[in-house]
């Protein structure tokens, strides 16, 4: 092991940041980010269940034959997914409600069956466990920027409350669909200006 | 007969799964590149996610909510249509194997498109009848196949523009995506 714990971490803030690196899990992406309260949620639903996947498929990774992994990795992550619907179910109703069908959803989130196969099924359980936790905390920040840009130039609020004066027009564009992929787009563009030389 | 004609016009316009419900978006960007690939993955979901869509359906009124498992919907779902998607390509590979070079590598990865599990999943919460899911999963399918397809057409052409380099790629194809979902949005005014 070449790398230590904390890069593991760190590198799903900048480097790896999903969904702007690793341009996966973009349906969830685009779908809840009409406010932040909604993104930051779903980021960190996404995270508990990559984070619990990571250390279970990293702990059998000896005893699971290459041949029906990715079965065996779907169950892992559905086992976790319904863990945390059944929880959100019963703490925070109001937001399963809100987050729908994309809470089940994450079982076909691209990326964590992407890190389970790509780095808990090689790697120990605890670098797995600081992957997962420094992706999905990535993914969380994406989110929630990417909620918070929806929601203040959509709604002119932020986290629900008012943020420009009441002669604030709502650029109602942002908050449909097509603002979705077009805010995405550019905020892509912007990592990738300030990313390369 | 009308009703069932209604509901296919607005699953594959008006609610089309891609451009305004944002599932099944990872393929959409990755196998849009060429018309090929594009044309492949738009047939292998509507074969799958027909036979998905009636799969999962019977599963949930005869097994799950007979035995009171809706709680296990999740698992059993996802394991369906991981079987299912390995099942299609045993069965295409013997027997239709023209077919199956045709599609090809996209078997697999319709396995990890939210598509068909959110199709599935709609058509559980929105208890339609046997005949309802059956034309919601080929017509989400039809739409999905057709926005992917124009969705490349239009890619192929921006190619050959001079895209600005922080732009390039997946940036300048997202904000594609985004107008032609707002020409999409435009059905929305008829329901």
């Amino acid at each position: 092991m070449a790398k230590t714990l904390t890069q593991e971490f760190v590198k799903g803030l900048w480097d790896e940041i999903p969904p702007f690196r690793l341009v996966l899990g973009l349906c969830p992406t685009l779908a809840v980010t009409k406010t932040v309260e909604n993104g930051i949620g779903m980021g960190l639903a996404t995270t508990f269940v990559l984070v619990f996947s990571n250390i279970l498929v990293s702990a059998l990774r000896k005893i699971i034959p290459s041949k029906v992994r990715i079965a065996c990795f779907i169950i892992v992550i559905a086992t976790f997914v319904t863990v945390v619907e059944l929880l959100m179910q019963a703490f925070t109703y109001p937001l399963f409600l809100k987050l729908g069908i994309f809470i089940p959803l994450i079982v076909v989130n691209c990326i964590v069956l992407g890190r389970a196969e790509a780095f808990a099924s090689k790697n120990s359980v605890l670098a797995s466990t600081a992957d997962g936790l420094g992706i999905g905390v990535g993914f969380t920040l994406a989110l929630g920027a990417l909620g918070g840009v929806r929601e203040i130039l959509g709604n002119g609020t932020f986290l629900g409350k008012t943020v420009f004066g009441p002669a604030f027009q709502p650029f109602t564009f942002m908050v449909e669909a097509p603002g979705a992929f077009v805010c995405l787009g550019l905020m892509l563009c912007l990592m990738n200006l300030v990313g390369k030389k | 007969m009308g009703d069932y004609i209604l509901l296919a016009i607005s699953c594959i316009l008006v609610n089309n799964i891609l451009l305004a419900q944002y599932l099944g978006n990872c393929p959409f960007l990755g196998t849009s590149k060429k018309m090929e690939t594009a044309v492949g993955m738009a047939m292998a979901v509507v074969f799958v996610l027909v036979l998905a869509g009636v799969i999962t359906w019977l599963l949930e009124t005869y097994v799950l909510k007979a035995f009171g498992l809706e709680y296990l919907r999740t698992i059993a779902f996802i394991l369906v249509i991981a079987s299912l998607v390995q099942f299609v390509e045993m069965f295409l590979k013997k027997s239709v194997p023209a077919l199956y070079t045709g599609l090809g590598i996209f078997l697999p990865l319709i396995t990890t498109n939210c598509a068909v599990m959110g199709v599935c999943l709609i058509n559980v919460n929105e208890e339609y009848t046997f005949m309802q899911s059956l034309v919601t999963s080929f017509s989400y399918a039809v739409g999905f196949g057709l926005a992917l397809i124009l969705f490349a057409g239009v890619r192929e052409r921006i190619i050959l523009g001079r895209v600005p380099r922080p732009l390039q790629d997946t940036a300048i194809g997202l904000v594609t995506a985004g107008v032609l979902s707002l020409a999409f949005f435009a059905f929305k005014g008829m329901a």
